[in-house]
């Protein structure tokens, strides 16, 4: 690999990264300052089976996402370094 | 078998199979002993970091903080924090410093900020943060064996200190790992069979997290009744009562999020993985890990809280006679956990939420965990897991706290910056030596607690949060940011975060020394101290960036460094 397209590759690299964050980021911080604290009354005037849905997003729905959001990442990243040949498979 | 013989067994059952993991993984090498050779594998090492994360506060006292002192929808600031952190530090923070690939976090900042000054200024916040924090388990320690095997608080403290010692000084990270994650099984298991039979004797649902919302006997909603029965007592409704306002839950919740994201003890757990995508993923382990409990304390909250009223009050309207109180009550009596006094003089216990007639006088927030057994009836093989998970709760917590300080000390302090010529064995021998001495130092003030022990921990938070956690994002995010920025950021962002704490709770915790006094009044935006991490993080930011502006550019090769951490190969 050339210096040009190592450069190239990481300038590629770091964009799609914060782009996926910033995506991601974005989730997160709607499911639980948004859903569980900022909107949980208006939320919590919706039932959902024993729960009031505020208060069940605040007590368990933002760490199920949270769950989902890092293995995603980690998923897209994995992909994200295979197109662009910048596996590390063991240091 | 009595029950206090039950508990010995398993107990020391536990521990027996801690010390011989211990034994077989000692440390060879300064690079076993900081980061277990590199060689853990992602969904161990999700393990190793639940038990390292969730401490004697997670296991003992956070369902109490929950379904008491918060009363319920409150205490949600601990659940989103306390997991939402692992988001930030699987993206912005584990796989750049997992890249950087050497052994501590001041390690990372004296390096990345081109100066030895900031390497000591980072020592000193790890090793403030991880006191603070350090004290809350040695208090679990002492609170778990006095309660379960029926010794004195200080004896109890004593006899943990000698088993974290022996297997922290002896193996470092390699041996601290695998018993971690022998940790994690015994606290996770004790934790969810008692949450699995109370849900099934209140709701019929084995599942706790599906049971709390579910319906009682009654075919009522649990959470319904709850918020029924406290209003009738005259206490908040459970569902909906907010801790303090909307601002003050959002800078709790933000602060434990920004606050685990800059724990040092559990950001050099991804030293241990072979690969930064190994990083990613064991991040997400680890939270799978740590949302088993931490999905499972909300439903144990309420519903042992729905227990308790129901044993005061065994019909409606009907109080419980004194003379009546079931064994286990009697029993947490003596622990100074439960309190009653009969002050109308009519036999009976009324609760209440007016402090004025109330008469179960003390109610500690620990009994929901810890009497939650016995309240229902459970055998004593279960009750002795409590206590054995308890105390591996508080165990792995500790010893992944004194292996951060440790290891800040002996190779921040003495290899990097004052003795740079001491070979590899005289390293081994200094971090075995320094973990002794934290071992000792954080005894000493387990004995001489200054609070409760998840406030204690909720304040290492605020300091992380404050100090660490920006100096680490701005390191890999920018590359413009200065040494004189980051120290004066860290230093800033530590002292307005203390001096809060301090002018509220009193300094160094000292009652009467509090100069403003403990009054939501006096709060800032009305921010409670334990809240102000985010604040303490913001004002980091600024001053960080601000000096940055006039101070010149870092050197190419920090540049070069930043450029480094950012890619995986």
């Amino acid at each position: 690999m050339t210096p040009r397209t190592t450069d190239e590759v990481r300038a590629t690299y770091w964009r799609e990264n914060r782009k996926l964050m910033l995506i991601l980021g974005s989730v997160w911080f709607v499911a639980s300052l948004g859903c569980g604290v900022l909107w949980v009354e208006p939320l919590n005037r919706i039932q959902m089976g024993g729960f009031k849905l505020g208060f069940w997003f605040a007590q368990q729905g933002a760490i199920y996402t949270f769950i989902a959001l890092i293995f995603i990442y980690a998923r897209q990243m994995a992909r994200l370094e295979k197109r662009l040949g910048l596996e590390d498979t063991d240091s | 078998m009595s029950l206090t013989e039950t508990t010995y067994w398993i107990v020391g059952a536990s521990f027996a199979l801690y010390i011989i993991i211990a034994i077989r993984s000692r440390a060879g090498s300064t690079q076993e002993f900081y980061v277990a050779g590199k060689g853990i594998h992602p969904v161990a090492n999700g393990m190793a970091t639940a038990a390292d994360w969730m401490s004697a506060a997670s296991f003992i006292s956070m369902a109490g903080l929950i379904g008491l002192s918060y009363n319920g929808y409150g205490g949600s600031v601990f659940l989103m924090g306390w997991t939402g952190g692992y988001v930030i530090l699987a993206m912005f923070i584990a796989p750049y410093l997992r890249k950087y690939g050497k052994f501590t976090v001041p390690e990372f900042i004296g390096d990345r900020y081109y100066s030895d000054t900031a390497r000591v200024v980072a020592v000193i916040c790890l090793i403030i943060c991880s006191v603070t924090y350090v004290i809350g388990q040695m208090k679990g320690i002492g609170v778990a064996f006095s309660r379960f095997l029926e010794t004195d608080y200080e004896t109890g403290l004593l006899s943990g200190m000698v088993i974290v010692f022996f297997y922290a000084v002896l193996g470092g990270m390699k041996g601290i790992t695998y018993t971690q994650i022998a940790q994690f099984c015994v606290l996770i298991f004790a934790y969810t069979v008692p949450a699995v039979f109370i849900s099934l004797q209140l709701t019929g649902q084995p599942i706790p997290q599906l049971g709390l919302g579910s319906t009682l006997a009654d075919g009522t909603y649990l959470l319904h009744k709850l918020d029924q029965t406290l209003l009738d007592l005259g206490f908040q409704e459970y569902t909906t009562s907010v801790r303090g306002s909307t601002l003050n839950m959002a800078a709790f919740t933000a602060s434990l999020m920004i606050g685990t994201a800059g724990l040092p003890h559990v950001i050099i757990r991804f030293f241990t993985v072979p690969t930064v995508r190994a990083a990613r993923t064991s991040a997400g382990w680890a939270l799978v890990f740590i949302a088993i409990l931490y999905t499972t304390a909300p439903a144990v909250a309420a519903m042992a809280r729905l227990n308790i009223i129901q044993t005061l009050e065994p019909s409606p309207g009907q109080a419980l006679a004194i003379a009546d109180r079931p064994a286990w009550f009697k029993n947490w009596e003596q622990t100074g956990l439960l309190g009653v006094e009969d002050k109308n003089g009519d036999g009976y216990i009324q609760y209440s939420a007016d402090p004025v007639s109330n008469e179960l006088t003390t109610l500690d927030n620990d009994i929901l965990v810890l009497a939650n057994p016995e309240i229902a009836n459970l055998p004593n093989w279960v009750i002795a897991l409590v206590a054995a998970g308890g105390l591996a709760a508080a165990l792995s917590t500790a010893a992944g706290l004194l292996l951060a300080i440790s290891s800040a000390i002996s190779h921040d302090l003495l290899k990097r910056t004052l003795m740079p010529s001491i070979s590899e064995r005289q390293e081994l021998l200094a971090s075995r030596l320094a973990m002794a001495v934290a071992v000792l130092g954080a005894g000493y003030l387990g004995l001489n607690p200054p609070g409760f022990a998840a406030g204690t921990v909720a304040l290492a938070f605020g300091l992380a949060a404050a100090s660490l956690f920006p100096a680490l994002l701005l390191g890999i995010f920018s590359k413009r940011v200065t040494r004189e920025g980051a120290i004066l950021g860290m230093l800033a962002g530590l002292s307005v975060t203390l001096v809060y704490v301090f002018q509220h709770k009193g300094i160094m915790f000292i009652p009467g020394t509090a100069f403003l006094g403990d009054l939501p009044a006096n709060w800032f935006f009305g921010i409670e101290p334990n809240a102000f991490g985010v604040v303490g993080a913001a004002v980091n930011f600024a001053v960080a960036l601000g000096v940055t502006q006039l101070t010149s550019a870092p050197p190419a090769e920090v540049q070069a460094l930043i450029d480094e951490v950012r890619i995986p190969v």
